[in-house]
């Protein structure tokens, strides 16, 4: 019965998805009147209804998984009588079927708050927004209901459910979806803002300050979402590391990236009406790469330990819905980007010129994962052999791309719009750039390995970014007389300070990235209980072995103790490290449980192998130096994120720039002389 | 001139499109090989760790797997306990092919991981594992008693695979 509610109500959905995707968009280009309004004014109750009936249909779908029904096919196949209730729920969208419900959950959320928060928005603009997204929806359930559908029945139920992919059964698996779709999906946000305002031909400065906020929410929760991906590799898979260059990484990492350039070039858009055509194809390019990720991970185009589900039709499917969404989007775009116009010139050296290089660095970047996740993919097809691309290939492209990035983070909040007089800059920054070549030679403090230009570099390049952020900050609470106030916080919006926050995260995570890198220890070890190592002025005593018997799962957990070298033998053990080698009984899988002592100068990560002879065990440790710090980072960017869109000015009603272009942007006055607040602020 | 820029981003898109479609036709995990049936590729590579050289002739007469795989790849280690198992019951001997690999990290990888293999020779440069038709890792091909390959898996094992494929076929190719 409940599978038959949400089977329901998603066809439901589909049909008012498809009149949303309609009628709103209908009634915009009618003559404005009553038929007009008749039809735009069904656009918000529409989007608020469709997101009631997907809801209803996910929450179905999750009481289906709770109650363990069995005669849905769906939970039969990933669910277990003693699987534990909370990886039952997880279990929802642990299954191609679930995720792409979570997806159109998830794109229905955003659909719903825009009906929501749009009330500043010029009608026009608003319905079609709507209806985009409706659109979209549309393309999605057509694909869940006819490919995927989640609520198919298994007549007569098995006994008992398969279980759950065991890697799944982890709290982070638990909510790395959601947040990772919620940025994916989000995109879609922008890429509705920009199709629906290449409908009407309308880019001003006013259209770049209502969709910036949606961009960043959705990029911030990207942020998260891969974030919270990447740290569950770290300790669930077992072997440390952190990040793999695997196509499902890079398909959320490419949108990632794009979604980066657009919130910086938005900025120009929004302060300069500059960069409009190149902000509106980054929109389009972010949704596209988005939709792009789903294909290369839902229809087994490429192999992945993560592409769990591999069906031809599916991916004949979402090839089509793409080559409609993202061909037609980019044919729309070919069409009206002439009508946009350009905005203001400005110098070589300025805030735009350096946001630019920004944007051309950042889609670089895109194009070259892009390019080593597809390339063997294209090879093959024009028959030229079979290659496969491993993390060589992405280290060896990525690294050179993001200096000049890097390096670029902290001229350009420093620049002046328009045109920033270099002398200016090199004075401001000289003691930021003296740190980071204090940075650079002092590496080989971090490291027994000596100096290493890799690492040196990278420390450089972390340090100049926090030195650059001190600069601007006290750049910000100086007054014209030089003196330090405190009190001019206040003066700047909190879409600066977001931003200051956003880039300190980036250093944080690329110091965290190099010394990992360059200071780690691994070691390989023989162990039997009783035995004691020393690794990196750690001890590690291997007491004792005993086996665990879980929900659904029977393990051996080893405990370790953990001291520092310098400790005495007698002394209290620091910490009691148990990892876990675990077979889980559905599927006869064995998963590795490493323990980890955390805190954030270093991990001690202990993963135990397999059994050796005798009473030997091969027992992985790692010293991993500033690893905290990779994530860290990443929640600060997320934070910075959310700060930024906190700020007042997104929330004004823009009721009297909806008639007029006299956006602040087609503004010619010169800036003013005082480098300190407006332009600061201006990003 | 400034409409035909504009339809760059829509070219680039199609040409991605059409690889993408042309992609759905060759499922990596399904594609068999053109090998199947034929000689197993002959070659001599050095023996990982060893100061000898190894060819497939060396295994005449028996029913043996190559595994390919490398320290980079993830799905490797995926697969890598199941291959252990393997091993341990002395189902069938394992050739471990190092694929595109640096010599220590292979070595180090075998030692963390277990080794499940008869012998590990290394392809560092992957030259015969071009001849070997090798995509990716991890693979695996099943080589009958004449040097006939019988099988070919693309990507990691999984228990329901060995189970239901590769099992059957050694169960019928040790048949007399």
């Amino acid at each position: 019965m409940i599978a038959e509610v949400g089977h329901f109500s998603l066809t439901l959905a589909l049909a008012l998805a498809l009149v949303l995707a309609i009628l709103p968009m209908a009634g915009s280009f009618l003559p404005a009147g009553a038929t007009a309004r008749a039809f735009t004014d069904t656009a918000r109750p529409l989007a608020v209804v469709l997101f009631g009936l997907v809801l209803l249909a996910f929450v179905s779908l999750g009481m289906l998984f709770l109650g363990n029904d069995f005669t849905v096919s769906l939970v039969a196949t990933h669910s277990n009588l003693s699987l534990p209730v909370a990886y039952r729920l997880a279990a929802t969208w642990g299954s191609h079927e679930g995720s792409m419900l979570l997806w159109v959950l998830m794109l229905n959320v955003w659909t719903a708050a825009v009906a929501a928060f749009s009330a500043s928005l010029p009608a026009v603009l608003r319905v079609r927004i709507l209806s985009v997204l409706g659109a979209i929806t549309t393309g999605f359930l057509l694909f869940l209901l006819f490919t995927s559908n989640p609520f198919e029945r298994l007549i007569p139920p098995p006994a008992d459910g398969r279980d759950l992919n065991p890697l799944l059964q982890d709290p982070g698996m638990v909510f790395h979806p959601p947040l990772l779709y919620m940025g994916y999906v989000g995109l879609s946000v922008a890429f509705a803002f920009a199709v629906a305002g290449l409908i009407g031909g309308r880019f001003d400065a006013a259209w770049a300050r209502w969709a910036r906020p949606w961009t960043t929410v959705a990029w911030a929760f990207l942020t998260l979402g891969i974030a919270l991906g990447s740290f569950w590799a770290y300790y669930e898979l077992g072997w440390g590391g952190w990040w793999f260059w695997d196509p499902v990484e890079n398909a959320s990492f490419m949108p990632w990236l794009v979604a980066t350039a657009l919130i910086h070039s938005l900025a120009v858009t929004e302060k300069r009406g500059a960069f409009r055509s190149w902000t509106v194809l980054l929109a389009i390019l972010g949704f596209s790469l988005s939709l792009l990720g789903t294909f290369l991970v839902r229809s087994g185009v490429l192999t992945s330990v993560h592409a769990f589900a591999t069906d031809p039709t599916r991916g004949v499917f979402i090839l089509i819905f793409l080559a409609l969404v993202i061909g037609g989007s980019l044919l729309l775009y070919a069409w009206r980007a002439p009508a946009l116009g350009s905005g203001t010139g400005f110098a070589l050296i300025s805030r735009e010129s350096m946001l630019l290089a920004n944007n051309v660095v950042l889609v670089v970047a895109m194009a070259a994962v892009l390019l080593g996740t597809l390339y063997p993919l294209a090879l093959d097809t024009l028959g030229m052999g079979k290659i496969s691309v491993g993390p060589p290939y992405f280290e060896a492209v990525f690294y050179p791309l993001m200096a000049p990035a890097m390096f670029l983070m902290v001229v350009g909040p420093l620049a002046r719009w328009k045109e920033a007089p270099l002398p200016d800059i090199a004075r401001r920054l000289r003691w930021a750039l003296a740190v980071a070549i204090a940075a650079a030679l002092l590496q080989p403090l971090t490291t027994d390995a000596g100096f290493r230009p890799l690492a040196a570099s990278g420390l450089a390049f972390g340090l100049w970014i926090v030195a650059g952020v001190v600069v601007a900050l006290l750049d910000v609470l100086r007054d014209s007389n030089g003196r330090l106030r405190p009190s001019r916080a206040r003066l700047h919006p909190a879409s600066v300070w977001g931003m200051q926050l956003a880039h300190l995260g980036v250093a944080v995570f690329v110091i965290g990235v190099t010394l990992v890198k360059s200071s780690e220890t691994e070691r390989e070890l023989k162990l039997a209980p009783g035995q004691s190592v020393e690794v990196s002025g750690w001890r590690i005593d291997f007491k004792d072995l005993r086996t665990v018997t879980g929900p659904n799962y029977d393990a051996m957990r080893g405990r370790f103790e953990l001291r520092r070298a310098t400790d005495a033998a007698d002394a209290p053990a620091r910490a009691m490290m148990q990892p876990e080698k675990r077979v889980y009984r559905a599927q006869r899988m064995p998963m590795t449980e490493a323990a980890i002592n955390r805190s954030l100068w270093r991990d001690i990560y202990i993963s135990m192998g397999e059994p050796l002879s005798g009473s030997d065990w091969a027992i992985r440790v790692h010293v991993k130096p500033f690893i905290n710090w990779i994530w860290l980072g990443c929640v600060m960017m997320a934070l910075g994120g959310l700060v930024a869109v906190a700020d007042r000015r997104y929330r004004r009603r823009l009721a009297t720039e909806d008639s007029s272009q006299a956006a602040p942007a087609r503004d010619p006055s010169p800036l003013p002389s005082t480098p300190v607040a407006g332009d600061f602020a201006a990003r | 001139m400034k409409t035909l820029r504009l339809l760059i981003p829509v070219a680039i898109f199609a040409l991605i499109g059409w690889f993408l479609m042309k992609g759905l036709d060759r499922d990596p995990r399904l594609v068999p090989s053109p090998l199947i049936g034929k000689a197993a590729p002959a070659f001599a590579l050095p023996v990982l760790a060893a100061d000898s050289q190894w060819s497939p002739s060396e295994m005449k007469g028996k029913v043996w797997l190559l595994n390919v795989w490398a320290s980079w790849c993830a799905a490797c280690q995926v697969e890598h306990p199941l291959l252990n198992d393997l091993a341990r019951d002395k189902v069938v001997p394992i050739v471990g092919f190092a694929w595109k690999d640096k010599r220590d990290d292979s070595i180090a990888w075998l030692k963390r991981h277990g080794n499940p293999y008869a012998v590990v020779i290394s392809d560092f440069d992957g030259r015969a594992a071009i001849d070997w038709g090798v995509y990716g890792a991890p693979e695996t091909f099943l080589i009958d008693r004449d040097g006939i390959i019988r099988y070919k898996q693309v990507g990691p094992f999984t228990p329901e695979i060995i189970r239901d494929e590769l099992l059957p076929m050694l169960r019928r190719l040790a048949a007399p």
